[in-house]
C-alpha cells in the first residue's frame, strides 16, 4: 500500500488540531510537537527509499483512478523536498521551543507552524494541479497568522502588503487554472502533460503557461520580488526561518514540476522569459543584499539571489543543471534557515538590527559567530560544504547548453553574496566589543544545538553529496524524461 | 450564455481591480472578494456553463454538465471567505494600532 505519502501531510495537520485542544499547557504542546516532527522526519525518509524500491508511487483518494480522481504522487524530487523541509522544519520548530514569547504560544504559534509544514509537504506531493492551489492555500492561510501573530505596527502594516499581494497572485492562480481546464478539459497533471503533447504547445496553451509562470513567480520571489523583503525581515527568527526555508522554495518547485513536465514545449518561454527573469533577479538581489546594512533585509535579499540562481537550472534546461538546482533547492532550504535562525539570533541578543551598530559580538558569542562564518562559505559555495555541489552542477550544466551568460550572473552572484554575508560577519563579529561580558544576554546551549545542527546539517549535505547523488539522479531522470512520470501515473492510458 | 458571463466577469475584474487600487483599506478587501467572485464565474463558463444535464443517473440520463467546475469553485469560495475574514481582523487591527485605515499613512510607518 502506498498510504505513506499522505503521512507527510496528514501528520502535521492532525497534530495542528490536537495542539488547539492542548493550548492550557505549553509543555503538552512542546511534547506532542516534537514526536510529531521525529516520525514526520522518520516517514519522509521511509517515503525516499520506497521511492528508490518501486519508482514512482502513487495514492488514488478514494480508489478514484486517474485521471479521474486526486492523488498524491512521491517520485524522488518530491521525497527529497519534503524529506528536507520536514528536517529543517523540525530544527526551526525545535528551536523556537526556547524562543517564542509566551503570548505566543499561547496564541496558538505551533498549530500555525503545524498547519504550514502541512501545505508546503502536500505541494510537494500532489499530483494534481488544482489540488497544489488548495495546498498552496493552506500553506499561505497558514503563514499569514504567523506573520501578524504578536502584532505590531510595522508587522501589521507589512502583513496587510503580503497577504494583499499574495491574495492576487492566488487569483491568477485560479483564472491560469480555469483557462487550462476550459483548454484540456483535465486538471491531473500527468494527463495534462499528455494532452498538451497532443494538442502542441500553441498560443493558448503558451499564454496560460506564461501566467502560471506569473504565479509561480510571485510566490517564489523571481522578479517579482518587491513584497520579499519587507514580509521577510518584519516576523520574529524563527518564524522568518520557515519562511525563508520553506516558501519561496514551494514555488520554485512549483515552477520546477510544470515546466519540465507540461509546458516543456516552447523554448522561448523556457530560455528567454524564464533566463531573463532569473537574471534580473539575480541583479536585483545582489543591488539589495549591498545596499541595506540591515541585517534582516540582507538575509531576505539573499533568499532572491539564490531563487535567481535556481532557475538558472530550469533556464539552461539539460539533465546537468536539473541535478544542480536539486541540489541547490536541498541546500539553499537548510542554509537559508541557519541564516535567519542566526540572524534571528543576533537582532534578539543585542537589540539591534543594523551592522553599523553591532561590533565585536565574536568575543561575547563565539561559537555563534563561527556558525555565521560557516553560514558564509556555505552561502558562497565553498567545497566541501553544501552549496558548491549545486553551483558546480548548475555550472556545468550551463557550459553544456551553452549558455555563457547565466553562467557568468551566477557565479558572479556568489561573488556578492560573499561579500554581503562577510559584511556582516567582519562588522558585527569583529572590532570592538559594545556589550559588556557581564550585561550579555544568555544564549543557552539548547537554543544553540537546533541552530548547530543545522550546521551539522549543511556540512553533511556537502560531504555526503556522494549519499544524496542516486536520488537526485533519479529527480533529474524523471524531469529530463516527463514519460517516466506519465507513465507512473496514467499506466497504459498514457502511452 | 457564456459569452454573457464572460463580459459579466470583465465588469467583476474592472470594479475590483479599482477597488483594490484605492487607499482605503476596507476598499482593498471589498476588491479581493469582487475579485474572486469574477474568477468563480469564470471557472463555471470555461467548465461549460448551461450544458448537459443534472448529473445524477436516476435524474436524466446523459449528456451530463461536468460537475468539476463545481466541486473547485466550492473549494475556491471557501479558501477566499477564509481570506477574507481574515483580512478584515487584519484591518481592524491595523487600524487600532496605526489610528488610519489609509495605505499610504500605513506605509509611512514602515519607512520609519
Amino acid at each position: 500500500m502506498n498510504n505513506i505519502l499522505v503521512l507527510p501531510m496528514l501528520l502535521p495537520l492532525l497534530t495542528g488540531f490536537v495542539l488547539f485542544f492542548l493550548r492550557p499547557s505549553v509543555k503538552a504542546q512542546k511534547i506532542v510537537s516534537i514526536l510529531s516532527l521525529l516520525s514526520l522526519v522518520a516517514v519522509s525518509v521511509r517515503i525516499l527509499f520506497k521511492v528508490r524500491e518501486d519508482g514512482i508511487i502513487r495514492l488514488d483518494f478514494g480508489g478514484w483512478e486517474p485521471p479521474f480522481g486526486i492523488l498524491f504522487v512521491g517520485d524522488s524530487f518530491s521525497a527529497l523536498m519534503v524529506l528536507t523541509a520536514s528536517a529543517v522544519s523540525t530544527l526551526v520548530i525545535a528551536y523556537s521551543f526556547t524562543s517564542t514569547e509566551r503570548r505566543m504560544e499561547n496564541m496558538f504559534f505551533y498549530p500555525f507552524a503545524f498547519f504550514l509544514v502541512a501545505g508546503v509537504n502536500g505541494s510537494f506531493l500532489t499530483g494534481d494541479m488544482f489540488n497544489l492551489f488548495v495546498c498552496f492555500e493552506v500553506m499561505l492561510l497558514a503563514s499569514y497568522v504567523l506573520i501578524t501573530l504578536g502584532g505590531g505596527k510595522v508587522r501589521l502594516a507589512e502583513s496587510m502588503k503580503y497577504i494583499a499581494i499574495n491574495v492576487v497572485a492566488s487569483w491568477f492562480f485560479l483564472v491560469a487554472l480555469a483557462f487550462l481546464y476550459g483548454t484540456v478539459g483535465t486538471l491531473n497533471m500527468a494527463h495534462i502533460s499528455v494532452r498538451v503533447a497532443e494538442a502542441g504547445q500553441g498560443p493558448l496553451l503558451s499564454a496560460i503557461a506564461v501566467v502560471f509562470l506569473i504565479v509561480f513567480a510571485l510566490k517564489a520571489g523571481l522578479f517579482l520580488y518587491f513584497w520579499l523583503p519587507g514580509s521577510y525581515s518584519s516576523p520574529p527568527g524563527p518564524i522568518a526561518a520557515l519562511f525563508a526555508a520553506l516558501l519561496t522554495k514551494v514555488g520554485v518547485y512549483a515552477m520546477f514540476r510544470t515546466f519540465t513536465l507540461i509546458f516543456y514545449h516552447d523554448e522561448f518561454i523556457i530560455q528567454t522569459i524564464i533566463g531573463t527573469m532569473a537574471v534580473l533577479t539575480i541583479i536585483g538581489g545582489c543591488l539589495g543584499a549591498i545596499a541595506y546594512t540591515d541585517i534582516r533585509q540582507i538575509a531576505s535579499y539573499n533568499v532572491i539571489i539564490a531563487v535567481g540562481f535556481m532557475i538558472i537550472g530550469l533556464a539552461v534546461f539539460n539533465e546537468e543543471a536539473f541535478k544542480g538546482s536539486v541540489f541547490y533547492l536541498i541546500h539553499d532550504m537548510v542554509i537559508k534557515a541557519l541564516l535567519f535562525l542566526i540572524v534571528g539570533a543576533m537582532v534578539y541578543l543585542t537589540g539591534k538590527t543594523k551592522i553599523t551598530e553591532m561590533s565585536g559580538l565574536i568575543r561575547n558569542y563565539p561559537v555563534l559567530g563561527w556558525l555565521l562564518f560557516l553560514t558564509t562559505l556555505g552561502l558562497a559555495g565553498i567545497p566541501p560544504l553544501s552549496g558548491f555541489i549545486g553551483k558546480m552542477y548548475v555550472g556545468l550544466g550551463a557550459v553544456e547548453g551553452g549558455n555563457y551568460f547565466l553562467l557568468f550572473i551566477g557565479f558572479a552572484s556568489s561573488l556578492v553574496v560573499l561579500y554581503s554575508m562577510l559584511r556582516i560577519f567582519m562588522n558585527c563579529f569583529w572590532g570592538e566589543t559594545i556589550i559588556n561580558r557581564e550585561d550579555q544576554r544568555l544564549f543557552p546551549a539548547r537554543r544553540l544545538i537546533p541552530i548547530a545542527l543545522l550546521g551539522v546539517l549543511t556540512v553533511g549535505i556537502g560531504v555526503g553529496a556522494q549519499a544524496l547523488e542516486p536520488f537526485v539522479s533519479d529527480a533529474v531522470r524523471v524531469m529530463a524524461n516527463p514519460d517516466l512520470y506519465i507513465d507512473a501515473i496514467l499506466g497504459e492510458v498514457g502511452s | 450564455m457564456e459569452f454573457h458571463m464572460t463580459i459579466l466577469v470583465g465588469i467583476l475584474v474592472t470594479v475590483a481591480v479599482y477597488l483594490l487600487l484605492s487607499r482605503n483599506m476596507v476598499r482593498i478587501i471589498l476588491g479581493t472578494a469582487v475579485l474572486s467572485h469574477a474568477v468563480h464565474l469564470l471557472l463555471i463558463t470555461m467548465g461549460g456553463a448551461g450544458e448537459g444535464k443534472v448529473p445524477l443517473l436516476r435524474e436524466s440520463e446523459g449528456p451530463y454538465a461536468d460537475a468539476l467546475p463545481q466541486a473547485l469553485i466550492l473549494t475556491a469560495i471557501v479558501i477566499s471567505f477564509a481570506t477574507t475574514a481574515l483580512l478584515l481582523v487584519l484591518a481592524y487591527r491595523t487600524y487600532e494600532e496605526s489610528g488610519s485605515d489609509n495605505m499610504n499613512t500605513i506605509r509611512r510607518i514602515d519607512r520609519e
